[in-house]
């Protein structure tokens, strides 16, 4: 994970950089607000990333030198067949259409996201259909 | 992920599709969270947005054609540049490259069975067609679609002098393909950093690949910005605020600030992907490792860095920006672009070149892409942009790199990568005719625009007067695009005929160097049956070319037989 | 790294001296015809349809314009030549030929990343000092316009040096039609300059984003609600130079014309008072002015 980590931090300190150097060349807010916010977005997980990687477990795929069998075992689930992401979908775009025709569309877009992400959660708990 | 342990697959012979189980039909297709399903889907959806894009520019090449033409009325022509920009940009050159190839293709480049977060993938492609079909529904609604160009301008778009539905649409569209983008993002983001094989560093990783997880970090500093000034043109049109209307205390320019802060990262999302499939395709049939693979990742970095730096030059003749800061960043991008491609020469020099289909689009792309690239640095150079901004050649200079990225390098990877993804080879004689109809089309079409440009002629108008001395050049422009429109149409017979009369590709036609060429084509259920040990960036060639592999026997571990682990679902 | 047969038979030095000597002398005769054209033709480069600018300050933009197409072509000649010399050199022979697997060249790579620095920089200075020559502003302009730029026409307002009012107004006669007439027609309106002298142009719009752009110029400035833009013209010639908007602003832009008419100082005060007398004339009986 070290790499992963100080390329993201390398965004973070990039931007600040920048956002310094634009600061006090030109004084505008805009801009200099946008590209703080850029360096935090780098901040959060590279710093997340540069303290978990001096405390995980080594991992496979950062070896270079491992081989297939250091790396058996469970990868992790992949639901392979799944309804919600489409009624998410749909509810997103009905919330989304009620934006532009009047409100009276969004209750039910909304509904649908709420049973969406219920059947999700379910999903996920009762192991889906993998 | 939650901690469940997966069922076996249950595998027939390599190639083969696992039996069916679990919904079929079109309730398969709506379910389907497999991320070969769901990048096919975005492959096709994307390429028809473009085809329809594509019969907009038609009818404006037409009606510029003549003077004073009267083909379609103002009003139209303006819908049609609006969506024309819209579609390619918002609906096509992003979706296909990181919706559909990135899907596809980097959980097998990487050795995954599937990306990070399947549903939230699915979820992505439904709201990219939602929102796609909405911003295009926007023909259908009574004051026609939105017509304030792609980049929509305050006050322009306010409600005062944008009103209808239809540009409401375009902004409910623009909110809904933005977080499908963000989505998608999140998972190939995470699905590179977590989901790689033993052995592949990220230093091992294909060049495409990186070139997909830098493009993700791009999306994600870049399309919030849009989302959140798209949601606030909402709020001026319709719930009174006055963020961007002098009448009330609101600045026009924070428009454009907060746009082209998510533009211009927006034009190198679409390019960066595209630049990886070349980087993936010219080691191939070159029969070479990538040159200068360090100076490519850094060179990618660097690019995708800067060019968030850089938002202004698209405002240089507003008066009020920062002129030297922008210029100077702009200009730095054309460094590490250089280097990029001084390393697709070096990946071609000394080499064993073949010409085969995708090969001819890779290097059209860089014979394409190189000027695109030199009139930008002449864009960059403010005086220079107080001559041509908003006229032609600007509009020639962006056609030159996008569709340099989008459609050379874009077909370079459909023709490259569809035996992967039907399991069909597509004909090399209509390939090749479909490339010789879009180099020869493209040149026709664009380098007179240029030339109009420094004439004087500018953007986004409907006709202009014979008196001005426009029109030679202009119906030059448009014998060229009937070239391209050529062109497109000879890769969809080659479809069409791919289809009828199959010839079956290998799971590795064209003696591929990455992993997703270690298994068939189409691969199965959860991609892999084995994987050959990773020891460089090409494991698939160093498998099958050991006298020629760059690596020794590992310093620490024995390595695996060369023909990988059998039985094992990874 | 360098595994793999080469695919040339082994010799005693990487690249024999002859052989190279040979691939140069079959570049160096059409080089050498197309260099002595060049110089034969009188090293009149072709501008490439750009203006040569009839402002001090279109001229030098077109200058740095030039020296930026020179070096941009000579660079997109040396790259094209790279990558035509790889399609045609390194074609595959035969089936089995296998190059040598080189990956990197770090003395080469630190090379092509430090000149294209250099060669920034220097770009980077002349279009600084460019900039700041177009974009200055005479602290005592002979003559200032106000333009103001609206839905979908032009309104030229005349004040003097000091910022006296000077009682002439130009402006679309009415709102535009799609005709596609020139900008130079009697339709659209005329804005008359002193030749010569340094007329203060100040910049505003009234509803949407415009754009006042004279192509002879090699100019244009956004004209935004809000915001007042000034800037110098500083015409070198005599003529009548189309202008158009050229930031899409709906509609009717692409008939937001209007054309520039630079004449002798002498004749511009002459037709500054037949202005001048025309429009109090019209407004005292009566007519919009």
């Amino acid at each position: 994970m070290k790499f992963e980590s100080r390329f993201l931090l390398f965004i973070a300190i990039f931007f600040t950089a920048v956002a310094l150097v634009y600061w006090f060349w030109g004084y505008e807010d805009g801009g200099t607000v946008m590209l703080v916010g850029s360096a935090l977005l780098g901040l959060l997980p590279g710093g997340y990333y540069f303290w978990w990687s001096r405390r995980m477990t080594p991992r496979a795929e950062d070896d270079p030198d491992a081989t297939l069998a250091d790396g058996a075992g469970v990868v992790g689930a992949f639901p392979s067949s799944s309804v919600w992401p489409f009624v998410l979908g749909l509810a997103a775009a009905l919330v989304a259409l009620s934006l532009i025709f009047g409100f009276w569309s969004a209750p039910f877009g909304l509904t649908l996201a709420g049973s969406a992400v219920v059947g999700v959660i379910m999903e996920s708990r009762r192991g889906g259909f993998v | 992920m939650t901690l469940v342990v997966e069922r076996p697959p249950d595998l027939g012979r390599p190639g083969e599709p696992e039996p069916e189980h679990g919904p079929s039909g079109i309730l398969k297709w709506i379910t389907s969270t497999d991320h070969k399903v769901i990048g096919k889907s975005y492959l096709i959806t994307s390429f028809l947005f473009f085809l329809l894009a594509g019969l907009m520019a038609m009818i404006m090449r037409t009606q510029l054609a003549s003077p004073d033409a009267t083909v379609v009325s103002q009003h139209t022509y303006n819908e049609l540049f609006t969506m024309h920009g819209s579609l390619m940009l918002y609906l096509f050159a992003g979706p296909f490259a990181f919706g559909g190839l990135a899907n596809y293709i980097v959980p097998l480049q990487v050795g995954a069975p599937d990306m990070a977060f399947p549903r939230l993938n699915a979820l992505s492609y439904w709201l990219y067609l939602s929102g796609g079909l909405i911003m295009v529904g926007g023909f259908l609604t009574v004051g026609g679609a939105a017509d304030f160009g792609w980049v929509a301008y305050a006050p322009l778009s306010s409600i005062v002098h944008s009103p209808g539905a239809g540009p409401d649409m375009w902004i409910v569209g623009l909110i809904l393909t933005g977080f499908s983008a963000i989505f998608t993002a999140v998972n190939i983001i995470t699905t590179v950093f977590y989901l790689r094989a033993p052995g592949l560093t990220m230093f091992r990783l294909p060049i495409f690949s990186w070139n997909m997880v830098v493009t993700g970090i791009l999306i994600l500093i870049a399309f919030p910005v849009l989302t959140a000034a798209v949601v606030m043109l909402w709020a001026d049109r319709h719930i009174g605020a006055h963020i961007y209307s002098v009448a009330g205390g609101g600045v026009p320019v924070l428009w454009q600030n907060l746009f082209w802060f998510f533009g211009h990262p927006e034009v190198y999302i679409l390019a960066l992907p595209y630049f990886g499939i070349v980087t993936d395709v010219l080691p191939v049939f070159s029969r070479k490792p990538i040159f200068g693979y360090r100076g490519m990742v850094f060179a990618t970095i660097a690019i995708a860095s800067l060019s968030t730096a850089v938002w202004a030059h698209h405002m240089f003749t507003t008066g009020v920006v920062l002129l030297p800061f922008f210029s100077i960043m702009s200009y730095l991008i054309a460094v590490p672009t250089g280097i990029k491609f001084f390393n697709w020469i070096g990946t071609m020099w000394r080499g064993s070149l073949v010409f085969r289909t995708p090969m001819l689009f890779s290097v059209g792309f860089l014979i394409v892409f190189l000027f695109g690239g030199v009139t930008g640095i002449f864009l960059a150079s403010p005086p220079v942009d107080f001559a041509t901004h908003d006229t032609y050649f600007v509009v020639a200079h962006f056609h030159e790199v996008l569709f340099g990225t989008a459609v050379f390098a874009g077909f370079a990877g459909i023709y490259y990568w569809y035996p992967k993804m039907t399991g069909r080879m597509l004909r090399e004689g209509l390939g090749k005719a479909s490339f010789w109809f879009m180099f020869v089309g493209f040149w026709v079409t664009f380098l007179p625009q240029y030339l109009l440009g420094l004439h004087g002629m500018p953007r986004r108008i409907a006709e202009y007067s014979a008196a001005m001395g426009w029109t030679t050049l202009n119906r030059v422009s448009t014998g060229g695009a009937y070239l391209l429109f050529i062109s497109v149409a000879l890769t969809l017979v080659n479809f069409y005929v791919s289809w009828r009369r199959p010839v079956a590709a290998s799971g590795n036609p064209w003696d591929g160097h990455t992993l997703e060429w270690a298994t068939s084509s189409p691969p199965p259920h959860h991609n892999f049956l084995a994987i050959p040990p990773i020891r460089s960036e090409r494991p698939v060639w160093d498998a099958n070319h050991p006298e020629h592999r760059a690596w020794h026997a590992p310093r620490r571990k024995e390595a695996a037989s060369v023909a990988g682990d059998g039985r094992e679902p990874r | 790294m360098t595994d793999g047969a080469s695919r040339r038979p082994p010799r005693p030095c990487p690249a024999s001296p002859r052989r190279r000597v040979a691939r140069w002398r079959r570049l160096g005769a059409p080089l050498g015809i197309a260099l002595g054209a060049l110089a034969l033709g009188g090293c009149t480069v072709p501008t490439f349809g750009a203006f040569r600018g009839s402002t001090v300050q279109g001229h030098d933009e077109f200058k740095l314009w030039f020296g930026m197409a020179i070096a941009g072509l000579a660079v997109a000649v040396i790259v094209w030549g790279l990558i035509f010399w790889s399609v045609v050199a390194y074609r595959r022979r035969h089936d089995d030929e296998m190059p040598r697997q080189f990956r990197e060249h770090l003395p080469l790579e630190v090379l092509y990343t430090v000149i294209p620095i250099v060669i920034v920089a220097v770009i980077f200075y002349f279009t600084f000092v460019t900039e700041d020559s177009i974009d200055a502003v005479a602290k005592k302009p002979a003559e200032i316009v106000h333009v103001l730029a609206y839905q979908w026409g032009w309104s030229f307002t005349y004040y003097d040096g000091s910022g006296h009012y000077q009682r002439v107004r130009i402006q679309t006669a009415s709102q535009p039609q799609p005709t596609a007439l020139p900008a130079t027609s009697s339709e659209y309106p005329q804005m008359v300059l002193p030749l010569g002298e340094t007329t203060r142009i100040v910049l505003n719009a009234a509803d949407v984003i415009h754009a006042l752009y004279v192509p002879a110029f090699n100019f244009n400035r956004q004209a935004i609600p809000g915001i007042t833009n000034v800037f110098d013209f500083t015409p070198t010639q005599a003529g009548v130079f189309p202008g158009q908007c050229v930031q899409y602003c709906g509609l009717y832009h692409s008939e937001m014309l209007f054309s520039v008419r630079v004449v002798t100082p002498a004749r511009f005060q002459r037709w500054l008072a037949a202005e001048q007398g025309a429009q109090a004339s019209s407004q005292a009986a009566g007519g919009t002015a």
